[in-house]
């Protein structure tokens, strides 16, 4: 079992670290950081949109440089935190509060290099525990009939409301939204075209990256351009940064707090529809209730910014573990990934461990080294971000509009997506409005067809008596802790705590 | 009546919207049984939930106080939804880059600021940068004009 891992991660470094694939990943992690340093638009927008960036490269190389897109953008919001106090992301909001507080005392270096050191840490762990988790958890999955697969996806879809912002029945609403617009085209079973108004370029479904830009790109956009703020002249910090390097009393401080952040980020990542933000504003609720003086909080405390940074990574690095070896993505983002997956010919699922051993260690090795580089990368490259923080607004959200407006009519050389890109824009501006959160949207739009042919099929093998949900065990467990779930929403007191934290996280 | 929460009861009829529309669309698809089901099974049964839940939502609003629906952003709304259009259909008839010059001026004017030299300038640079990336960089097999 041991030597099959040391294996495993010989093929992974080897296929990681040949000069083409190191290349993809240096590119993921620049960009990546780069969009990441930038407020305004989030990883989701930013795999998209460099999307058709990849479709030349074969399948390790595009998955490689996606990812590696993915957590640049987690390095690069801590960044914009820390220096700006504007968070590039949402999962380094509560990075700000001691980021921010150190940068003002003259500590911006430590704060940086902790909070580098703290997810290299935290992504070393992460893909340690992928490593370990990946396999035999991808063994138990191929056991997984029909009924297994729905309900753990109902789990997915429930643990994504509960653990989003906002009102829980609006989300749920979001979901099933969600899980229609992804049924839109052409139904395998019966050849029946749904919902596409006799459109003929939607009969094979709306691309995700229509829906992802939409929601994500363009209305991110018009609810900037609304919000005078962001146009104004950011508060840049000006000083120069001096001693980058942490001292021995920041390094013994700060100790606990990545592995307690670690711990909690590999926790929320790995649970199907947590992920980074959330991990982060955990880890930070722990620190501050942990610590002897909690009233140095949000004034400079170096675990304010150690426990979420670590805790972010650790769960960026774990959602790989649902999202590879079930097939079922865990957030927005992964989605998207897995939807690249597609694109190239890769049916996602437990199988891909087996099939294509090269792309799933492959994959891990250049996560481990991609996270070296970021290290490496973003500490002596803190000068070109403050630059390019500078840059004005207005001379940003054109460039990606530019940007958008290639990548989604580059999926399948159609005017129509382009127009049901506008679309979903101005939905999810109104969504906006209305407070909902478009994530779980996305999540259950890449969930849909797949919910309805396993739906389908587990009917089909029980006759059509529903209770064939309750009688599998692994089924009937996943269906537990979705109650769960649910019931925890209805205790008082969780429910309590539960809108305090997504009322804390709307005022920063 | 004076409605509570305007956030939560027009996201709740927007949801029942929703929810009706899907099951009126469906009762095109046959419905089949639980064992078989046909291509209308799945979208009827999620309209009515989204139907249930939307309207649960926005009766609760009646009575709970919340937040007011700020305003929207008509003019950025409408130049950034131009600007798409323009590329959409340009991109087909008059080729990349004249689509791409549009595009970019017509979201340029949706800000707050907006002057010549500097949106023309900031338009050249973007139109370099995309064709630099996409055509010669990943050669996307777009046409650059209209002859080609």
């Amino acid at each position: 079992m041991e030597t099959d891992i040391i294996q495993n991660l010989a093929l992974g470094f080897s296929t990681a670290v040949s000069p083409i694939n190191l290349f993809y990943c240096f590119i993921g992690v620049l960009v990546g950081t780069l969009i990441g340093v930038l407020p305004g638009i989030g990883p989701v927008a930013a795999v998209a949109m460099l999307l058709p960036l990849t479709f030349n490269l074969d399948a390790v190389g595009a998955i490689i440089m996606l990812s590696g897109i993915y957590y640049g953008t987690q390095y690069g919001g801590s960044t914009t935190a820390i220096l700006v106090n504007l968070p590039g992301e949402s999962a380094s909001v509560v990075t700000c509060m001691d980021g921010y507080a150190m940068a003002r005392i003259g500590r911006a270096g430590p704060a940086l290099a902790i909070a580098a050191i703290g997810s290299f840490f935290a992504g070393t762990v992460g893909t340690i525990l992928v490593a370990l988790v990946g396999p035999p958890l991808a063994e138990i999955a191929l056991k997984f009939g029909a009924p297994e697969y729905f309900s753990l996806m109902v789990m997915a879809l429930i643990a994504a409301a509960v653990l989003a912002h906002g009102g829980m029945l609006k989300t749920i609403c979001m979901i099933v939204l969600g899980l229609l617009v992804g049924i839109v085209g052409t139904d395998v079973n019966s050849g029946m075209s749904r919902f596409t108004f006799g459109a003929s370029g939607l009969a094979d479904g709306l691309s995700f990256v229509v829906v992802a830009m939409g929601l994500f790109g363009f209305a991110e956009i018009l609810s900037n351009l609304q919000d005078k703020a962001d146009t104004a002249s950011r508060d840049i910090l000006n000083q120069k940064i001096t001693g980058l390097m942490p001292t021995a009393k920041d390094m013994k401080d700060s100790f606990g707090a990545i592995l307690r952040g670690t711990a909690i980020g590999a926790f929320f990542g790995t649970l199907p529809g947590g992920g980074p933000t959330i991990s982060a504003f955990s880890a930070y609720a722990v620190e501050k209730k942990m610590a002897k003086n909690p009233e140095n909080f949000g004034k400079g405390d170096i675990r304010g910014v150690a426990a979420p940074e670590s805790a972010n990574n650790a769960a960026v690095q774990c959602a790989f573990i649902t999202t590879l070896t079930l097939g079922i993505p865990h957030g927005a983002t992964m989605a998207l990934l897995l939807g690249a997956l597609t694109i190239q010919g890769i049916a996602p699922g437990p199988q891909v461990m087996t099939q294509r051993p090269d792309l799933f260690w492959g994959l891990i090795a250049s996560m481990w080294i991609g996270n070296a580089m970021l290290v490496i990368l973003n500490l002596p490259l803190v000068g070109l971000w403050i630059k390019l923080l500078k840059v004005p607004y207005r001379f940003l959200y054109p460039a990606i509009m530019v940007f958008m407006a290639i990548g989604v009519y580059s999926v399948n050389n159609l005017d129509l997506d382009i127009y049901m890109t506008i679309l979903f824009g101005i939905l999810g501006y109104i969504f906006m409005k209305l407070k909902c959160e478009p994530a779980p949207l996305i999540l259950a739009f890449v969930l849909g067809p797949l919910m309805e042919e396993n739906l389908r099929r587990a009917l089909l093998i029980s006759r059509g008596d529903p209770t064939v949900f309750i009688t599998r065990p692994i089924s009937a467990a996943f269906l537990v802790a979705t109650a769960l779930l649910l019931a925890f929403m209805i205790v008082p007191s969780f429910r309590k705590k539960r809108e305090e934290a997504v009322a804390e996280s709307a005022t920063l | 009546m004076k409605i509570k929460n305007q956030e939560d009861f027009w996201a709740g009829m927007m949801f029942a919207g929703f929810g009706a529309l899907a099951i009126w669309l469906s009762t095109d698809y046959p419905m089949g049984t639980a064992s078989r089901m046909g291509p209308g099974y799945f979208p009827t049964w999620l309209g009515a939930i989204m139907l249930l839940l939307g309207t649960i939502v926005a009766v609760m609003a009646l009575k709970t106080e919340g937040p007011k629906v700020t305003p929207f952003a008509w003019k950025p709304m409408i130049l950034l939804s131009a600007g798409f259009l323009a590329f959409g259909w340009g991109v087909d008839h008059i080729g990349f880059i004249p689509a791409l010059f549009l595009l970019s001026v017509i979201t340029a004017a949706a800000g707050q600021t907006f002057k010549v030299v500097e949106v023309l300038i900031m338009t050249v640079v973007l139109i370099a940068g995309a064709v630099g990336i996409f055509i010669y960089g990943i050669e996307l097999p777009f046409p650059l004009f209209w002859w080609r």
